[in-house]
């Protein structure tokens, strides 16, 4: 498709009249005058009522649990399921049209599931946050991805560990990478040096490298403010 | 079996009806009570471990349908999918185990060989280990982590060997393996850190390859094992009591056919041993599997005839080194193989690297202990490492230990399936150094074998024992 590409911005998700959305968190417009009053009111029930915080938490999850499986097409916008969680028909309309972006944040992508991204062959940007089933023999799956993909996002998901980082330098396009939040990584700034080095072209996020690094005294404090160059 | 006949049934049952009219008294007690009365009941009965004049709960039972000669991670598998593809009758097995050379191994599982059996055998045992937790779930017990690190294995081959390494590379490509061929250009563009000279092809796996923990992949098989009711027992197999039967062929010509059946499993340091009566026997003993067939009488007999055709498995001692060097290759460094047969790979984040090398015909160590011999590292294997890696230089070497290899002497690759003359003995052994990552593969085709009497799913019959007599070599190239 020869369109030109229209700024792409992800839109905020909707509201559900007195939750949050977990996205909507850092993202969303400031709410309304009411809209605030009603969320006050139904806070001060939920801290001291269980079954009033218990139903909240059930909006909450119900809402997050909803598969948001979005897409972006070659100069088009994101794609996503309406409330019901159907797409829309013109979507059949796109056969042709290489996909370009891939949000699967959330999805239970597994090692099969993964048949589907990797038939993609001009993917450029993939988001496996928090899968739960995307482990390290996943990560060994994506190399035919190389040639195209630009940035990949891997924050949060369980079972990633260094040793399935290590088979992302086939991905030698890939300019940002998001290694935060990893809970199976057990030593994570040094594996975002390691990361670093394998990847020199590549902007890495997420694990902290100054983290790993025990403050001695007091007045040794002064000298280690600035991290040391590589 | 005596033991499952209907008498403990109809007893199980008599006590549950004397319970249920029972009321009152704490219901666990009681449970607790009725299990002890039950086992009692099963070991008095023939069959059961109960002597009443002395104890003898550490001897291995008197009968078993099948006895596995070798504990280790081939011993284990051959166990598991023998209980896994029973029909339901439960039978007994029990294990001999002596010594097991599986976690002294570095653990590395790849596709890359030149014989087509071992392709599948070791892509189904990456599938195995995929799945491992469906695999070998036992309740309540943690889920397996086997650390495994998919960072390909690195065959690089000079002048020499490039033209086998190619057409190598198609009967892997063509088995399924996902392995790419590289030039010394492209080698240097994505490892800086290989020095090129001599190299004129290399191949590079890029999935389904890399390595594990072998020891977390035996403790799991140990522990769904005995779950699935297989006894352990330690001792040594010290005779086998069998029956011969002479026959005639077809075509006129005298042959004298085996059976085994009892097995002396002798107890560690006493001379007390165990007579265990069996159907079946497995000889999955390793770098040991010669001197067991050759209790078993495999070889004994004028050489060129099929009795006195031996066993050729050995045991061939190995070195692995651990050093340390700051400079190395970085995380994306794959299992490395050079042409010199000098091989290694990175080990955890600190940048570890354990490695060797297989010594020649003339330099073969003794194999009567595990000690390590230093000035081999000095002398063969950190010259090549430097040459190849040219930061290995300032390498510094933290330990090292040392493993047996079942080197099959004729043709490197494993002996699978039944002896012509003892006919209840399988072998599941011979492996020279690629046992552990065919493991799970070869468990599966055995336990086949035995229960159906031909293999299913992966045709193993190129790895038959019949082969050592007519002379056919199944020659696996790409051995380290």
């Amino acid at each position: 498709m020869a369109a030109p590409r229209a700024p792409l911005h992800l839109v905020a998700p909707r509201w559900n009249a007195g939750t949050r959305g977990i996205r909507g968190l850092s993202r969303a417009a400031a709410p309304e005058g009411n809209q605030k009053k009603g969320r006050s009111l139904l806070q001060f029930l939920a801290d001291r009522f269980y079954d009033v915080q218990a139903l909240r938490e059930y909006l909450l999850r119900k809402q997050a649990w909803k598969m948001h499986q979005k897409n972006r097409f070659q100069g088009k916008e994101w794609i996503r399921s309406n409330a019901r969680g159907h797409f829309s028909l013109d979507f059949l309309k796109l056969q042709t049209v290489p996909v370009e972006a891939v949000d699967a944040s959330g999805c239970a992508v597994n090692y099969q599931g993964l048949d589907s991204l990797l038939a993609l062959k001009e993917l450029q940007v993939l988001w496996l946050q928090r899968c739960p089933h995307v482990d390290d023999w996943c990560l060994s799956r994506l190399h035919p991805l190389a040639s195209s993909l630009q940035e990949l996002s891997l924050a949060g998901c369980p079972k990633i560990s260094e040793r399935g980082l290590a088979c992302l330098h086939h991905l030698q396009n890939l300019r940002k990478l998001d290694i935060s939040d990893l809970p199976a990584v057990s030593n994570p700034g040094l594996t975002q040096i390691l990361v670093e080095e394998m990847l020199p072209d590549c902007k890495v996020v997420g694990a902290d490298w100054a983290r790993g690094l025990k403050v001695g005294q007091e007045e040794q404090y002064q000298d280690i403010t600035s991290p040391i160059p590589a | 079996m005596l033991r499952t006949a209907s008498w403990p049934r109809w007893g199980r049952t008599l006590l549950a009806r004397g319970l249920g009219s029972r009321r009152g008294g704490s219901a666990p007690d009681q449970n607790g009570k009725v299990s002890e009365i039950k086992k009692k009941i099963q070991s008095v009965l023939p069959g059961g471990a109960w002597n009443p004049l002395y104890d003898t709960s550490y001897l291995p039972p008197e009968h078993s349908d099948v006895v596995i000669v070798g504990g280790g991670v081939i011993g284990l598998s051959v166990a598991y999918w023998l209980k896994r593809l029973e029909k339901p009758r439960g039978a007994i097995r029990v294990l001999v185990y002596s010594r097991a050379s599986t976690v002294l191994s570095v653990g590395g599982i790849r596709q890359q060989f030149s014989v087509p059996e071992n392709i599948q055998l070791s892509l189904f045992s990456i599938e195995f280990l995929r799945n491992i937790n469906e695999y070998l779930a036992v309740v309540d017990d943690p889920p397996l982590d086997i650390q495994f690190n998919p960072s390909g294995y690195l065959l690089l081959a000079s002048e020499k060997g490039a033209a086998l390494m190619e057409s190598n590379v198609k009967v892997q490509r063509q088995e399924g393996a996902k392995v790419c061929l590289m030039s010394p250009e492209q080698l240097r563009n994505k490892f800086p850190w290989i020095n090129t000279e001599g190299v004129a092809l290399a191949s590079y796996g890029m999935e389904h390859e890399g390595w594990f923990d072998p020891w977390c992949l035996l403790q799991g098989l140990r522990r769904k094992v005995q779950s699935m009711g297989v006894l352990f027992c330690h001792g040594e197999v010290t005779r086998f009591i069998s029956s011969s039967n002479h026959m005639e062929t077809r075509s006129g010509e005298e042959v004298t056919l085996k059976r085994i059946h009892e097995v002396h499993v002798k107890v560690d340091h006493s001379l007390e041993y165990q007579p265990v009566e069996c159907a079946i026997v497995i000889n999955a003993a390793g770098a040991w599997s010669g001197q067991i067939a050759q209790l078993a009488g495999i070889g004994k007999g004028p050489p060129g005839t099929l009795q006195g055709t031996k066993l050729p498995v050995e045991p061939r001692k190995r070195y692995v080194y651990v050093w340390h060097c700051p400079q190395g290759p970085g995380l994306e460094t794959p299992f490395v193989i050079d042409p010199s047969g000098v091989y290694f790979r990175r080990e955890g984040l600190g940048n570890n690297y354990l490695g060797g090398c297989s010594p020649t015909e003339e330099e073969e160590p003794d194999p009567g202990n595990l000690e390590v011999d230093h000035d081999f590292f000095q002398d063969k294997v950190w010259p090549s490492l430097a040459q190849r890696v040219p930061a290995f230089e300032t390498l510094k070497a933290r330990s090292s230990w040392a493993g047996y290899y079942d080197y099959n002497t004729f043709d490197q690759n494993g002996v699978v399936g039944p002896h012509p003359l003892v006919i209840n003995m399988y072998f599941a052994t011979g492996f020279s150094g690629h046992g552990l990552q065919q493991a799970p593969a070869v468990g599966r085709a055995v336990a086949e074998m035995v229960l159906q009497g031909h293999f299913q799913t992966i045709d193993l019959s190129p790895f038959l024992f019949s082969r050592f007599y007519l002379g056919e070599k199944v020659q696996e190239h790409n051995i380290v």
